[in-house]
């Protein structure tokens, strides 16, 4: 058995080094990049080094060296570039939210709603929750394929999930929220691993039946009725999403990663063009007929509108010209971090928004190095999903990095008014405790699979039978 | 179940390019134009970041910064003397923008006009921070002064240019503004905006640069100068062929002079001393549209960029008229307008000898250390006619107020050339007319300012408003005072 086995379909070959170092040194990297972005903030801001600096550092590095030291231990065959990545947006996001808690505007902003704009402890806090869990994770989940065990009790948890916040009041005209006391959370954020847990362990079972039994029409293999039916109360539900929840961007992300993971396990065409069909009725109808959505498109398609000397009764926000204007203003370069005026866009400039912050001050070039951030997560997801050597491992694996594009495309096209503004959150970057804890456990599975996917085959055990032989020398 | 994977890793690359595409799009292409949009408060927030540049007259700065305490804007702009330069400067509000100098001129006055990058590189390196440059004008502050105080609170306009170099001496407009009232974002100033909106007799009009009318009897001038040019008479002082009444032509009306006045076969000498309608509607007449279109446009009549550098309204000597109308035209009536400025470029190319140079109130562009950014160097406009015919115009000019309409401009000891002009306007002409006067002054060494005023004044008696009564005292103050200020007297 060597160690040089080039097969393209699994990254394990037997022997593989674990790249644990690679990992060490790239997260050293990950740790410092944010310090130094921080220290660059407090010097644009008050001309002097912040005082916060060496605590927010070592911060960093603590919950970056705890998380390593776990895979380490426990995952050592893990992807080495995932933790890394996750670990400098996930610092970058605190520094940019840190810059925006010193904006005077935001300040005014925040008092006169009688609350602090001091966001980034609190962050620092989700974050350490976050990592908290993907220690969990990783501890709990020895093997993901248990996870295959709990299909439909995945299943009903997503669906409350998703439900649940019908009941709690909507805020800022979407209910995506579930109240309780003080605390909110966004449950779509975790909804998003759980319904692709069970989308994995369904689609497992019925890819065959899915795939095969299904009769050739028109050069499309139309499937049968009855396996048609899951498709339609997946595409029924998210529609149900949009119109009660008024959130476009989680109503894409369940129909898209649904589509995506039945192509992987049907290898069929017909579902992608069965989706886009289905979805672009769907757009279109609840696009027309829902007033939210209806404003968000208008908004899109006109986001100067606002500015008009009379204004349209849709342009009520000017979110999204401001985002545009921040985008605009940062040209190539950027004005550098602490210098723009990315903070125009208001209350959402620290959660939905903070794109514009990085678009604004650190320009076209540190958008660019976000989005391959993002782009290379996603592909050493998909990778991971190539490796792995059990179906049910490569759908998930495959379902989880689909979902975190799909959310990336949403949020970024959004704010920067390719398509209609959805409320999601930047995965790791973006303020809010639902998603950087639920993202911190995506990373944690996505680890944990490739971990069992990259590990070495234990060696056989000796057999008696040549021990025997052995015996017999001349 | 890998050819399905590879797809989606193409797909979910694809995405993201997809994203990273549109950001250049934003970012890139689109920047320029988001980065300067009307509704990107950054442009105002950069403009007042820090203390403006100023706009200078004689050396001394017209306006100012001072501090504010907003979160936004730094500092706001004050003006002194706002409502005399109102016309001149223009104003910079962070609430409401900018316009005229301020805002033609703002990548220097705030600082970010590229011909600053060395200046403000250096800056930045030794850590003097951004600073705009100024912008120095051509205005006299003693004629702007006369101007201004001469129009007091007459409803008018005055504008004074050098002939010699086109460079605009006095610039003024009644009733004013003062841009300081609404510099800044407070409540006073939003009020202070929408009253001045609101105002029916337009106070932020700026009428010596803005606003056209009717020139009356102002327009002979170019009458006259199309009659000389044209070779019509060579002689000023040789009867010309005009009978008295003089029906208009292809109509039944006669063309009458205001009072009894000597016209008939009166010479151009005395036709223009005692402003005869008849002699020059027949000469407009006998010219035909055509010819007097062209003298008018060589004269910068129908040239919708006038640019000085604020732009001024395009004066019109009208196309399309039948042949009654244009002996209207040709004595300043009918569709015919101007501006101000218009009429000053008349006198002043007439005073230098026939040569028209263009207009303009900004001499340099300056960086904050003095160093001079942008020079500008006179240019000639156009030559409407010749030094010889211009200097037989003159003589009827001189002639004009020495004993004629205009005798309320005369400054002992210099040589004055004019002409009044009271024009009709309204339905019927049933509003009280404007009352008009364009004059120069010329000594040995040439006539150092040439001026056109207009009084549009509702509270005067109709039969009081003439050029010569209320317009003519004006401009003698303004010439006045350029000649002092050059030591000419």
């Amino acid at each position: 058995m060597s160690s040089s086995t080039t097969n393209t379909t699994t990254i394990g070959a037997m022997g593989a080094p674990s790249r644990r170092n690679t990992e060490l040194a790239m997260l050293v990297f990950a740790v410092i990049i944010p310090v130094f972005a921080y220290a660059n903030v407090g010097l644009a801001l008050n001309d002097e080094l912040p005082a916060g600096m060496l605590a927010y550092g070592l911060g960093l590095g603590l919950l970056a060296g705890v998380a390593h030291l776990v895979v380490r231990k426990f995952a050592p065959y893990a992807d080495p570039l995932m933790l890394p990545i996750a670990t400098l947006l996930n610092g970058l996001g605190l520094v940019l939210i840190w810059r925006l808690d010193q904006s005077p505007r935001l300040i005014r902003q925040a008092a006169g709603q009688g609350i602090s704009n001091s966001s980034a402890p609190t962050q620092l806090m989700y974050s350490a929750m976050g990592i908290a869990l993907f220690v969990g994770v990783l501890l709990l989940l020895k093997d993901h394929r248990v996870l295959q065990r709990y299909t439909y009790i995945s299943m009903v948890v997503a669906l409350i999930l998703l439900i649940a916040p019908v009941f709690f009041p909507a805020r800022f005209g979407a209910r995506i929220w579930i109240t309780i006391g003080g605390f909110s959370i966004q449950p779509a954020e975790f909804a998003k691993i759980i319904i692709a847990v069970f989308f994995a362990g369904y689609l497992m079972v019925k890819r065959d039946a899915l795939a095969l039994a299904s009769r050739r029409f028109m050069g499309l293999y139309l499937p049968r009725g009855r396996d048609l039916g899951p498709i339609l109360v997946i595409w029924a539900m998210s529609l149900l999403i949009l119109v009660f929840e008024t959130d476009l961007g989680t109503s894409l992300l369940f129909f898209g990663l649904f589509v995506i993971m039945l192509y992987v396990a049907t290898e069929r065409t017909s579902w992608i063009v069965f989706g886009l069909l289905m979805s672009a009725i769907g757009a279109v109808v609840v696009g027309s007929v829902e007033p939210h959505v209806n404003v968000r498109v208008m908004a899109w398609l006109h986001p100067f509108a606002v500015y008009a000397p009379n204004p349209p009764s849709w342009a009520t926000t000017e979110q999204i010209a401001q985002s545009l204007f921040a985008f605009g203003s940062g040209g190539i370069f950027g004005t550098g971090l602490g210098q723009g005026n990315s903070d125009l866009i208001g209350f959402a400039a620290k959660a939905d928004f903070i794109l514009g912050t990085v678009g604004e001050e650190l320009g076209l070039a540190g958008m660019m190095a976000f989005l391959l951030l993002y782009a290379l997560l996603v592909e050493r997801g998909v990778r991971t999903a190539l490796a792995a050597r059990d179906p049910f491992g490569k759908l998930l694996a495959v379902g989880l990095s689909a979902a975190f594009a799909i959310q990336i495309f949403v949020v970024t096209g959004g704010v920067t008014g390719l398509i209609p503004l959805t409320g999601m959150n930047m995965p790791f970057i973006a303020q809010g405790g639902s998603s950087v804890i639920a993202n911190w456990a995506l990373i944690a599975v996505l680890l944990r699979i490739s971990d069992t996917a990259r590990r070495p085959a234990p060696t056989p055990a000796p057999s008696t039978d040549a021990e025997m032989t052995q015996v017999v020398r001349p | 179940m890998n050819k399905p994977l590879r797809r989606v890793a193409i797909f979910c690359g694809l995405l993201v390019l997809v994203l990273m595409v549109r950001a250049n799009w934003v970012q890139f292409v689109q920047a320029e134009e988001l980065k300067t949009h009307d509704n990107n408060r950054r442009v105002a927030i950069e403009r007042y970041s820090q203390k403006r540049g100023n706009i200078i007259v004689d050396g001394h700065a017209i306006t100012g910064s001072k501090a504010t305490n907003g979160t936004d804007y730094k500092y706001k702009r004050t003006y002194e003397n706002g409502r005399m330069w109102a016309p001149v400067t223009g104003y910079a509000s962070q609430a409401y923008g900018a316009n005229q100098l301020e805002n033609l001129n703002d990548g220097i006055l705030t600082g970010t006009d590229d011909r600053l990058f060395f200046t403000r590189t250096i800056d930045m390196i030794t850590g003097k921070g951004k600073h705009g440059g100024d912008v120095v004008t051509t205005l006299n502050g003693k004629a702007q002064r006369a101007a201004y105080e001469g129009l007091g609170s007459k409803k008018g306009a005055v504008a004074a240019i050098d002939p010699k170099t086109g460079a605009i001496l006095a610039l003024a407009s009644t009733p004013s503004y003062d841009p300081s009232s609404f510099a800044g974002m407070s409540n006073d100033d939003e009020n202070a905006w929408k009253r001045l909106a609101k105002d029916k007799d337009q106070p932020m009009l700026n009428r010596a640069l803005r606003q056209t009318y009717p020139p009356g009897s102002t327009f002979k001038v170019v009458t006259a100068a199309a009659a000389l040019e044209n070779g019509k008479y060579e002689d000023i002082d040789e009867k010309t062929d005009s009978p008295l009444p003089w029906q208009l032509p292809l109509s039944s009306k006669n063309l009458v002079n205001e009072g009894n006045i000597p016209c008939e076969d009166a010479t151009l000498r005395d036709a223009l001393r005692v402003s005869c309608n008849t002699v020059f509607g027949k000469l407009g007449d006998d010219l035909g549209k055509d010819k007097m279109r062209e003298q008018a446009e060589k004269f910068g009549f129908n040239d919708p960029e006038v640019d000085t550098p604020v732009r001024a309204a395009e004066s019109v000597y009208p196309e399309e008229m039948d042949r009654p109308s244009n002996a209207m035209a040709a004595i300043g009536q009918f569709e015919t307008r101007a501006t101000p400025l218009q009429m000053a470029m008349i006198a002043a190319a007439v005073a230098n000898d026939g040569k028209l140079m263009k207009p303009y109130m900004v001499d340099q562009l300056r960086a904050r250390n003095l160093n001079v950014v942008e020079q500008h160097r006179p240019q000639e406009m156009d030559r409407p006619l010749s030094a010889e015919n211009a200097q037989k115009l003159q003589e009827m000019m001189e002639t004009v107020v020495k004993d004629g309409t205009g005798t309320r401009a005369q400054i002992p000891g210099v040589t004055i050339g004019g002409k009044t002009g009271t024009a009709q306007h309204g339905v019927d002409n049933s509003e009280k007319p404007y009352a008009w006067f364009i004059s120069y002054a010329k000594t040995d060494q040439g006539s150092p300012v040439a001026v056109a005023v207009v009084v549009e004044d509702g509270s005067a008696d109709r039969g009081d408003i003439s050029g010569g009564g209320l317009a003519a005292p004006i401009a003698r103050d303004v010439m006045e005072a350029v000649l002092e200020s050059e030591g000419n007297r």
